[in-house]
């Protein structure tokens, strides 16, 4: 076994992480609205060193042929190289990807937008919420960063001026993008048998599972994804889904 | 009529508020944030690391290797498409020239100076905006360098020669406009960036860029503030 791994577990036995954090603690969390005054609405999270922005570009686009009076929403992610001397140049990879999936499963099955109210002209045309995420910095848990960084820049947006014809994008109106719930992302982390939350790259880097768990504001479960190399046991899921809801409590504080 | 008043009311000879700041990217081995007007650029520098693959490598020296890119929200108007179009492949390359004549990368054969351009908002003069700040990046990482580099854009809006077109400017349509952004070695001042689109006569030419020379010591000021402003211990 690693190393830096058996050091960890000693360390967590003990209930002390490197940084002096308790197991189920979270760094410093920081956030700042309208870092980008050319996206519609824009968001900066910093968890610790970890730093992600968020863009949304409101778009007018076509209705998906089986859904013709739904809207669209659409979540990119780009593991910039900027970020961290491990991340290339290049298309996404399969971490950005997923990430970008995760992030956009809770937002779409939480309901937090109506896509139903995006609905422009029925089969013809609907408003497409595009967000884009981009990593600054990586020490950490982008991907809490990264559903934080989304659900405030999404609630921070603003429709462009759209004549039926055209939109302009210099000219936002008042008219909110309306936001009905407000998804909450938790990833848990498991190292042997030590569950914990917001790990920095060194303990992320030595994971045996993770499981992301998002919660909308009645407390129900709308996304999950396990990741890692290990299993998990039932008994463990019940553990972390346990954590992740008393996080995500903290967390829906701050966004409030 | 002719432009006599410009749309944000500056002064022909003026350029758009700055700002700079050196480490901002924890990670990087160096990096800065550099800001005129609404146009916004973080650059960080990683390196001199081994660079792959290896046919690209220089024995002689190190090489600089600079990627601009903008974000995808950053635009004026529709999203733009992430990942290197020729636009921002072009200006990669021209970045990498305007920075290259300072940058001495002589101790370190077969390696790679990278420098990752970002910008989460423009409203034009981009390149420039990453040209300022990779240079405070580059001097940040402890990069050699024999001098920093400042760049803006110079040109003519109907019949005047102004410097730091923003977009509107370069949008103006009653009348010719040129765009032409510089960037200078303030020690020699010696150009590293010229480019150019529109029209212009080249007496104009030559006024616009004697006006960016005089206005490119702004610039360099803030750079260098930006610089030691990291250094300075504080009690």
């Amino acid at each position: 076994m690693h190393d830096l791994k058996q050091h960890l577990i000693k360390s967590f036995h003990a209930n002390v992480r490197a940084d002096g954090r308790k197991l189920d603690e979270f760094r410093k969390i920081e956030f700042e609205l309208d870092i980008s005054k050319t996206a519609e609405g824009s968001a900066r999270v910093k968890i610790g060193d970890t730093e992600v922005l968020a863009g949304v570009k409101m778009l007018v686009s076509t209705p998906f042929p089986d859904t013709p009076e739904d809207g669209a929403i659409m979540i990119n992610a780009e593991f910039l190289p900027m970020a961290s001397a491990e991340f290339e140049s290049g298309p996404p990879g399969i971490e950005a990807i997923e990430l970008a999936r995760v992030v956009d499963r809770g937002l779409r099955e939480s309901k937090a937008i109506d896509v139903k109210k995006l609905c422009i002209k029925k089969g013809e045309k609907c408003w497409a919420v595009s967000v884009d995420i981009m990593t600054m910095n990586d020490d950490g848990n982008l991907l809490d960063a990264a559903a934080l960084a989304t659900i405030l820049a999404v609630k921070n947006t603003r429709f462009p001026t759209y004549d039926g014809n055209e939109v302009n994008y210099k000219q936002l109106t008042d008219d909110r993008l309306q936001i009905e719930k407000i998804p909450v992302m938790v990833t848990v982390s498991k190292i042997g048998d030590y569950l914990f939350v917001d790990p920095v790259v060194e303990e992320e880097q030595n994971i045996d599972a993770r499981l992301t768990v998002t919660l909308t504001d009645d407390g129900s479960i709308c996304a999950l994804q396990k990741g890692g190399d290990m299993p998990l046991t039932l008994d463990e899921i019940g553990k972390m889904i346990d954590l992740a809801e008393q996080k995500a409590a903290e967390l829906r504080k701050l966004i409030d | 009529m002719g432009y006599s008043q410009r749309f944000d009311g500056r002064k022909f000879d003026e350029i758009r508020p700055i700002e700079a700041k050196a480490g901002v990217i924890k990670n990087a081995d160096g990096s800065a944030f550099f800001r005129i007007g609404k146009t916004t650029a973080y650059a960080a520098v990683y390196g001199p690391r081994d660079l792959y693959p290896k046919f690209m490598q220089d024995p002689s020296k190190g090489i600089l290797r600079c990627n601009y890119s903008m974000m995808p929200f950053s635009g004026q108007g529709d999203r733009v498409r992430p990942g290197q179009n020729r636009r921002a492949r072009e200006i990669s390359m021209v970045t990498e020239k305007a920075l290259l004549p300072v940058v001495d990368l002589v101790d370190f054969p077969n390696a790679v100076v990278d420098v990752f351009i970002e910008l989460p908002q423009t409203d034009a003069g981009s390149r420039c905006a990453g040209i300022c700040a990779a240079s405070i990046a580059l001097a940040d990482a402890g990069i050699p360098m024999r001098d920093l580099v400042a760049a803006v854009s110079v040109g003519k809006v109907h019949d005047k020669v102004l410097v730091d077109l923003d977009y509107n400017e370069e949008a103006y349509e009653d009348g010719p406009v040129a765009d032409v952004p510089i960037a200078i070695i303030p020690s020699t001042e010696e150009i590293s960036l010229l480019q150019m689109d529109g029209e212009i006569s080249k007496e104009e030419l030559l006024e616009a860029i004697a006006l960016g020379k005089k206005v490119i010591n702004q610039i360099i000021e803030v750079q260098r503030k930006a610089l030691k402003d990291k250094y300075i211990v504080k009690d």
